[in-house]
């Protein structure tokens, strides 16, 4: 193992990072699939994987990736929440892998909402 | 390395592996989780962290789910399967697992908003439950060894002594002595060959904030360590850690290891001309180790005894050369101090006692555990808010600070500002950060004689002030409490007190009487019942009650007298149950099994 210099230290922080920031919970944007019965049923877990691929193999770091129960809206999944810093979450339905990649591809990281899978925009209100 | 790589998992599980979760059976939850994991096919989703003691030890084994930071408590391998497949796998964080806290009535899911942890701010804690301590990589992410590297490449020696002194750090350890005033005379002493030491043994009955740290976090106390010993000009360390810490000094030999494949601990480290090695010496269960001179003592193989000071360590100390000692506490902060700034480390805590503390708070509370507080918190915040209070509704009665050398600081004192100068002023002192909090069913007349009894069996032995007078008082507090005290005794008890610590050498011998000091001062009325009254309020002092069965209550169920071990109940059916004071031992089962309270002490 080669001695570390000042700047391998930054490098090795870099390498890290994704550990950090889902450790710290922050993060840029979030993903959020929904995995009740209904979710896993309907194929949510090829969507997970995916989308886990995807990141992975394109180094994004600063994305979190997690699991949620069921969204309440069953006859619509694979579902997945993205939400991005500052703004509102947006829902999208009827989903598979691919349509995830292009998802995470052009929402969070391009920054446009893919209409044609959307579902709604915005969080329930609580009661 | 066999370094886990968790950057590519989307749930990291974050489960405490200090000593006490561990003998909670956390390795044998670990394996669970994993076979569970691999039973759902997650394996290469979630991964299981094993990390140093999170603090929260009344409720272990813990872990804190992130990124959700949803924090589960009270673990066992029976839970695994359900919450593997419920929160891992169909993201439903199991509500049966959560935390609720004292004072409210549902579950609180996410760690920052439980009470115990919303109200610490952690500086030497700053990594605890977010990293695994085997894996030097985490370290440095979390900003590791680059304070060291700003103090090899950017600033001297001097510059280093001189943040430190503007800091106001204050030892950790008890003493309280200005850090960067103690580096300053080290490196201002003569001589060559100079080294750096860190106090691990952590003697105090109660304390485990230093075996925390080294859990956690070892890497923080070795950068603290350089920065020292570059600042003082220093080549080696040695760090004293007490025998009974395996886990600890397991987890630090593995850290030297990994610092030292690095290049970070050896010759030329970060590429500059700074050259340093470490020891480790352990402990061999001696109290007095904990004291610098006998601590020195043991590592140079020598009997542990303390030795006169002047000269101070500062000038002669290991093998005669200047020798800079501090606790691991401090160790830890230092890296942080030296990364941020002095002016930050000052925004925390109080003028004269800047920063935070980490206070092991046990006893008679609620959330037992490991906390870290801004000096000069109000008393009230630690023991409530944090503590969440008194358990089975019982009255607060005291806090004991600083172990066997500490004092008792009484309820009508809550408000307190907790900080070196106000816990000195009312009799106690900070010491290392014990904190045992006290009920109405504690007997204050029984913790002197416990704390006594202590450091009675812990003296070296080489001043006849500690040995002698030690005893003596032991000898006092043993007949008060076996219902012959004498009314001189509370005269003789004071004035003993004040030779002990007048002529005895260290600071063990000086600071044994506090505890009984303290307590005749704020607790003079409990002493008068014990002594002139033979009675013991607090009900703990055998000699000095009885249990009793009320005639009135008893409902003749003669459960009692089936589960008295000394055949001490005479019952018969339809009869109330008596108890025979000769056999008694008061062992207190009959009150516990009791289901009418008509068993009273008196």
């Amino acid at each position: 193992m080669p001695k570390l210099s000042v700047e391998d230290l930054a490098k090795i922080s870099e390498r890290v990072r994704k550990t950090t920031l889902l450790r710290d919970g922050a993060g840029r944007a979030k993903i959020t699939v929904h995995m009740g019965t209904c979710g896993i049923a309907a194929g949510a877990r090829p969507v997970m994987s995916a989308l886990m691929q995807e990141v992975e193999k394109r180094g994004i770091q600063d994305v979190i990736l997690t699991n949620s129960g069921c969204a309440g809206l069953c006859s619509r999944e694979p579902m997945i929440t993205v939400e991005i810093r500052d703004e509102a979450p947006v829902k999208y339905v009827d989903l598979t892998p691919e349509k995830a990649i292009k998802v995470l591809d052009e929402h969070v990281i391009g920054g446009n909402v893919v209409q044609e899978f959307v579902l709604a925009r915005g969080s329930e209100k609580e009661a | 390395m066999g370094i886990q790589d968790t950057g590519k998992y989307r749930l990291h599980l974050m489960l405490c592996a200090g000593t006490a979760c561990v003998s909670n059976r956390s390795f044998e939850i670990k394996k669970a989780i994993e076979a569970e994991l691999k039973k759902h096919d997650l394996e290469n989703e979630v991964a299981v962290v094993l990390t140093g003691c999170n603090g929260f030890c009344a409720v272990g084994p813990v872990m804190t789910v992130m990124p959700d930071e949803i924090f589960y408590h009270s673990l066992s391998e029976e839970n695994i399967p359900h919450l593997v497949e419920e929160h891992f796998l169909k993201g439903r964080p199991v509500k049966e697992l959560m935390f609720t806290p004292p004072a409210e009535e549902s579950v609180v899911p996410k760690m920052s908003d439980i009470g115990f942890f919303a109200n610490q701010t952690l500086v030497a804690l700053r990594n605890r439950g977010l990293i695994d301590p085997e894996n030097i990589d985490e370290y440095i992410a979390r900003d590791g060894y680059r304070a060291l590297a700003k103090a090899l490449t950017e600033m001297t020696p001097d510059e280093i002594v001189e943040e430190v002194k503007e800091s106001g750090l204050r030892g950790r350890g008890g003493g309280g002595f200005p850090t960067g005033l103690k580096w300053s005379f080290c490196r201002g002493a003569e001589g060559e060959e100079k080294f750096v030491v860190c106090n691990a043994d952590e003697g105090d009955p109660g304390a485990y904030m230093d075996r925390s740290i080294v859990e956690a976090d070892p890497h923080s106390v070795l950068e603290g360590m350089m920065i020292g010993a570059r600042a003082i000009g220093a080549r080696n360390g040695h760090v004293y850690i007490r025998a009974e810490y395996p886990l600890a000094l397991e987890r630090l030999e593995l850290a030297i290891e990994q610092a030292t494949e690095y290049g970070l601990i050896g010759e030329n480290i970060l590429g500059s001309d700074f050259n340093f090695h470490i020891h480790i010496t352990r402990g061999a269960g001696a109290f007095v180790c904990g004291e610098e001179t006998s601590l020195m003592a043991s590592i140079e193989g020598r009997p542990s005894e303390p030795r006169q000071r002047p000269p101070f360590p500062a000038q002669s100390g290991l093998w005669g050369k200047p020798t800079n000692i501090n606790n691991v506490e401090t160790w830890a902060t230092v890296p942080v101090i030296i990364d941020r700034g002095a002016d930050w480390f000052r925004t925390l805590g109080t003028e004269k006692s800047p920063g935070t503390k980490v206070f092991s708070l046990v006893g008679k509370i609620a959330n037992t555990g490991l906390v870290e507080v801004p000096m000069g918190i109000p008393l009230r915040q630690i023991v409530y808010d944090i503590g969440g209070g008194i358990p089975n509704g019982k009255k607060f009665k005291a806090v004991q600070t600083g172990g066997p050398s500490g004092g008792c600081i009484p309820a009508e004192l809550i408000d307190l500002p907790v900080d070196y100068e106000h816990l000195t002023e009312v009799g106690s002192i900070m010491g290392s950060g014990g904190m045992i909090v006290m009920d109405e069913d504690t007997c204050i007349v029984d913790v002197a004689k416990y704390f006594i009894e202590f450091t009675n069996d812990e003296s070296c032995g080489k001043c006849s002030s500690c040995r002698d007078g030690s005893a003596a008082l032991l000898a006092i507090l043993e007949r008060i409490c076996a219902g012959q005290g004498r009314e001189s005794d509370l005269q003789l008890l004071e004035d003993l007190c004040v030779a002990i610590k007048d002529a005895s050498m260290c600071g063990l011998g000086q600071t044994l009487p506090n505890p009984v000091l303290s307590t005749l001062k704020y607790f003079k009325e409990e002493y008068e019942a014990h002594i002139i009254h033979k009675k013991c309020p607090a009900g703990v002092c055998k000699a000095l009650f009885k249990y009793k069965v009320d005639a009135e209550k008893c409902k003749k169920c003669g459960v009692c007298f089936k589960n008295c071990p000394s055949g001490a109940i005479t019952w018969e059916k339809k009869q109330v149950a008596e108890i025979d004071q000769d056999k008694c031992t008061k062992c207190g089962i009959c009150q516990e099994v009791c289901k009418f309270e008509s068993i009273v002490k008196e």
